[in-house]
């Protein structure tokens, strides 16, 4: 591998993560949308909530691949975005629309506004992997020249190729989610729940099958290049990878043994991902190989020096988030107050934060005015910012506190 | 890989768009949706983190009970800056790809860098929210710590973006195309980011204080008195009412800059067509083409504004060409309601805070209670103006001197189509956090005591050993 293929190799680890985590959130809502009557509503409630705590950490995987791709591949990412302006936009108003739904889906009280705020969710969480994966398939089918808007604005990706990796978007979402929420239902001890989604992911499970076969020849057959190179070592090796990856992920559901499921089915979809890079290269639009479209040295090592930085900090957080939720302690059932009433502490030896913060205040204005720049002003700015924090700690913790005898309150006077 | 002939650059060439000031308002329309929200994704964590602090300190269960409430107005509010912020990344490409294939590669690491930030966010905002209950006091408090230190490295990330692009740096452009880039002294050698970060900051921390403490003055006046609304009112509007004098002197210091390093910019905020020294500021007033008209005018006001020295010579709009000023009269007229704004956002603090530190109590009057009222809502206007100032300041550039806001834009058609149906989706979306907001504002306050019940007991201890002090 070379340095420019390096942010590649990192983009694909998102697109692999947001086809899994984020293709699962959409697939999730799909359920939704499906779910009727009394029992839909428990199907509906448990796929909130079992979405609730990861979808942003999930969602931000897209943001990734979008500012790894223009920082290292400016040209390719600016070609795809003036050229597929339609899908991408109208994936970016479902994004609105679905995040949307979800911050005021808690706030629901009557039927009615249940009924409303769901139907934009699932709608959304439908149009927005469609959209995306129209995009995929444009450029997977060589419709995306290198320039501003210098593709057809609409045949780009309305066409079969397009149309084929949409529909396998929202398939394969839906298949991990049945797949997910059935483990989720069955570790939280919701039975009726995990029985009804091991029957839809078995279901989506075929219905996704045949449809990754015929997205597969629709592919091979409308797109030039990538769609030969599908059916052609290495990414046929991926493809049929996929393939057993998914078969295999029938058969755990069908034990109902979730777990495997979920990684199985992880892996079968990250595998799709993987078999469409490897039938890409090198090309990441037609006539710009990588190394064309790559950015300089410097900032190629400083991306994934920052990446690699920056993964230090968030594998471990998101490996610490994912555990708490698979190990339920999210769950409703989990809710207990088993931990200990905090200890007041003694309030002797206490720092007199009002004398730091008139002390802090007194260096800092002068340092401010006087300087333009240099380490004075930097000094200023520090005993400024550090006057702000102490004195809102020292006043408003004096402010709340005394309110039980304060006058205007509505108690009256003691003190 | 820079290898090109000068032919590729071709592809990028500026294209006849009809529809650049949609694509602009789009633009714009999105950051003012979005950036609101932003502080509240600064400063709220950090003022829920204080009520649990406090909590964790004195055992009274009403702290508790207000962070609670307010964290999960603070998941809200994070969602959808999450989906408004998603948008701002799409339309950088939808809107502006010669921009992004241009100079993607100058400032695109500030981006990534802010992924993480919001990585970080995100998980542990998740785990905050979800974890009351669930996990040990100690572990849901430090649990909050990473979002509010990922607030601050996340704006820090983007606004290196964004004073690159006021004042860049780091790369060599040669025939529309860059070479000898050095991302991190564009992002982070840059002396306009400090300015542009703290300001930034601050600002988010006024406008989420007065904006919260704005809705519990409104319940004060109501006579919605009790301790819950005393404690949702206080800790907001402490914070603010001491941000506020401070920002002024961070305005000030940006101010300084803009004058050194985009003179046009500080002439356009004052209308300034001459080059002058011991040049004035007008009041009010109107630009007509070479100077203002019915402002009140303040001697020597500007020189010693932007150089700390009331003769300093400042540099007038015409020392560039027509056709590289910025809009004066937008310019001006934000900048005037920011710093209007900022005033007297600063005198409404004055007043909390003398009476507090005089009296040790909150002010009587009805007046203070309107005016904090009031404060919510104009802060975000001055917050939007101050946005307003700085970017249309810097037009027609998108890159300050290097590349045209017009040689930026898309060829594809159909942008107003994208406005309206974005203007559509806005308005959905701003009914729905109004809506979402006053619902779980209209849920019952239940006071709990948190995990076994022992709290109230110390609360109890700490009021009377409180009054003892006294």
């Amino acid at each position: 591998m070379t340095l420019d293929e390096a942010p590649l190799l990192l983009m694909l680890v998102g697109l692999a993560a947001y086809a899994v985590l984020g293709g699962a959130d959409f697939g999730a809502a799909f359920w939704q949308l499906a779910a009727h009557g009394e029992r839909g509503v428990a199907l509906r409630e448990h796929a909130y909530r079992a979405m609730g705590p990861v979808w942003e950490a999930n969602h931000v995987w897209l943001v990734f691949v979008l500012v790894v791709c223009w920082t290292a591949y400016p040209q390719a990412f600016a070609s795809i975005f003036s050229t597929l302006t339609i899908p991408l936009f109208v994936a970016a108003l479902g994004i609105i629309l679905r995040g949307t739904a979800y911050a005021v889906h808690a706030g629901t009280a009557r039927e009615i506004e249940r009924r409303a705020v769901d139907a934009v969710f699932s709608i959304s969480s439908i149009l927005t992997p469609f959209a995306l994966g129209t995009a995929v398939g444009a450029i997977a089918s060589g419709r995306v020249p290198v320039g501003n808007a210098r593709g057809d604005l609409v045949t780009s990706w309305l066409n079969p190729s397009s149309i084929a990796v949409g529909i396998l978007a929202v398939a394969t979402g839906a298949y991990v989610a049945a797949a997910y929420l059935a483990g989720d239902a069955a570790r939280a001890g919701l039975d009726d729940e995990a029985a009804a989604f091991r029957t839809r992911a078995l279901g989506a499970g075929v219905v996704t099958g045949a449809i990754a076969f015929t997205a597969l020849a629709v592919v091979a057959a409308d797109g030039d290049r990538v769609g030969e190179r599908l059916l052609e070592w290495p990414a046929l090796a991926a493809v049929m990878a996929s393939a057993v990856a998914g078969l295999a992920t029938l058969e755990f559901v069908r034990r109902s043994r979730f777990e495997a499921a979920r990684y199985g089915a992880s892996a079968a979809v990250a595998a799709v991902v993987i078999g469409w890079a490897l039938a890409q290269q090198p090309e990441l639009l037609p006539g710009l190989t990588v190394e064309q479209a790559a950015a300089g040295r410097s900032t190629l090592v400083a991306t994934v020096v920052g990446v690699v930085l920056g993964a230090v900090v968030v594998v471990p957080s998101l490996a610490v988030l994912f555990r708490l939720v698979l190990r339920g302690r999210f769950d409703p059932k989990a809710a207990a107050g088993e931990h200990p009433a905090p200890q007041r502490r003694s309030r002797r030896g206490r720092v007199p934060l009002a004398r730091f913060a008139a002390g802090a205040a007194a260096l800092g204005l002068p340092l401010m005015l006087i300087f333009d720049r240099g380490p004075f002003l930097a000094i200023g700015v520090l005993a400024l910012l550090t006057f702000v924090a102490l004195a809102s700690v020292a006043l408003a913790a004096a402010a709340a506190a005394n309110g039980r005898s304060d006058e205007d309150g509505p108690e009256s006077p003691s003190g | 890989m820079m290898s090109l002939p000068l032919l590729a650059a071709a592809p990028f060439a500026p294209v006849d768009q009809d529809y650049l000031y949609e694509a602009r308002q789009m633009q714009a329309l999105s950051f003012a949706v979005h950036i609101p929200i932003v502080c509240f994704g600064i400063a709220f964590p950090a003022f829920v983190l204080f009520l649990e602090g406090l909590w964790l300190r004195s055992g009274d269960p009403i702290y508790r009970t207000v962070a609670k409430r307010w964290s999960k107005v603070m998941l809200a509010l994070f969602a959808v800056g999450v989906v408004t912020g998603t948008i701002l990344s799409f339309e950088l490409g939808l809107l502006w790809p010669n921009f992004m294939a241009t100079f993607g590669e100058v400032f695109g690491l500030g981006f990534t860098l802010e992924a993480f930030s919001f990585f970080t966010e995100a998980i542990f905002i998740a785990i905050y929210v979800y974890g009351w209950d669930r996990l040990s006091p100690r572990a849901h408090f430090l649990s909050g710590v990473p979002v509010v230190v990922a607030g601050f490295t996340g704006s820090l990330t983007v606004i290196s973006v964004n004073a690159w692009m006021n004042n860049p740096s780091g790369f060599t452009l040669e025939g529309g195309r860059v070479s000898d880039v050095r991302p991190l002294a564009a992002l982070f050698g840059n002396d306009f980011l400090w300015h542009e970060v703290i300001h930034m900051y601050v600002a988010a921390f006024i406008v989420a204080g007065f904006l919260t403490a704005a809705v519990y003055a409104f319940a004060w006046l109501r006579g919605r008195r009790g301790r819950y609304e005393r404690v949702a009112l206080v800790v907001p509007l402490t914070v603010a009412a001491l941000a506020a004098p401070v920002q002024i002197v961070v305005g000030d210091w940006a101010a300084r800059s803009v004058a050194r390093d985009q003179p046009t910019k500080l002439a356009a905020l004052e209308g300034l067509y001459e080059t002058e020294s011991g040049a004035p500021v007008h009041l009010g007033g109107w630009y007509d083409g070479d100077e203002v008209r019915y402002g009140l005018p303040l001697p020597r006001l500007l020189s010693l504004l932007a150089f700390h020295d009331p003769s300093a010579r400042v540099e007038g709009l015409h020392e560039v060409p027509a056709d590289e000023r910025p809009p004066v009269n937008v310019v001006r007229f934000a900048f005037q309601t920011m710093v209007g704004i900022g005033f007297l956002l600063a005198g409404i603090s004055a007043v909390y805070l003398f009476v507090w530190l005089r009296r040790r109590r909150l002010p009587r009057s009805r007046w203070f209670y309107r005016g904090v009222v009031a404060a919510g809502p104009l802060s975000v206007v001055a917050l939007i103006s101050g946005w307003v100032t700085t970017e249309v300041g810097r037009q027609p550039w998108v890159v300050h001197g290097q590349m045209r806001t017009e040689e930026a834009v898309t060829g594809a058609s159909g942008i107003p189509i994208g406005y309206v149906s974005l203007v559509l989706v806005y308005a959905g979306l701003l009914a729905a956090v109004v809506w979402i907001l006053r619902r779980l504002a209209q849920a019952p306050v239940e006071v709990e005591s948190g995990p076994r019940g022992v709290a109230p007991l110390l609360a109890g201890a700490a009021r009377r050993e409180g009054e003892a002090e006294r």
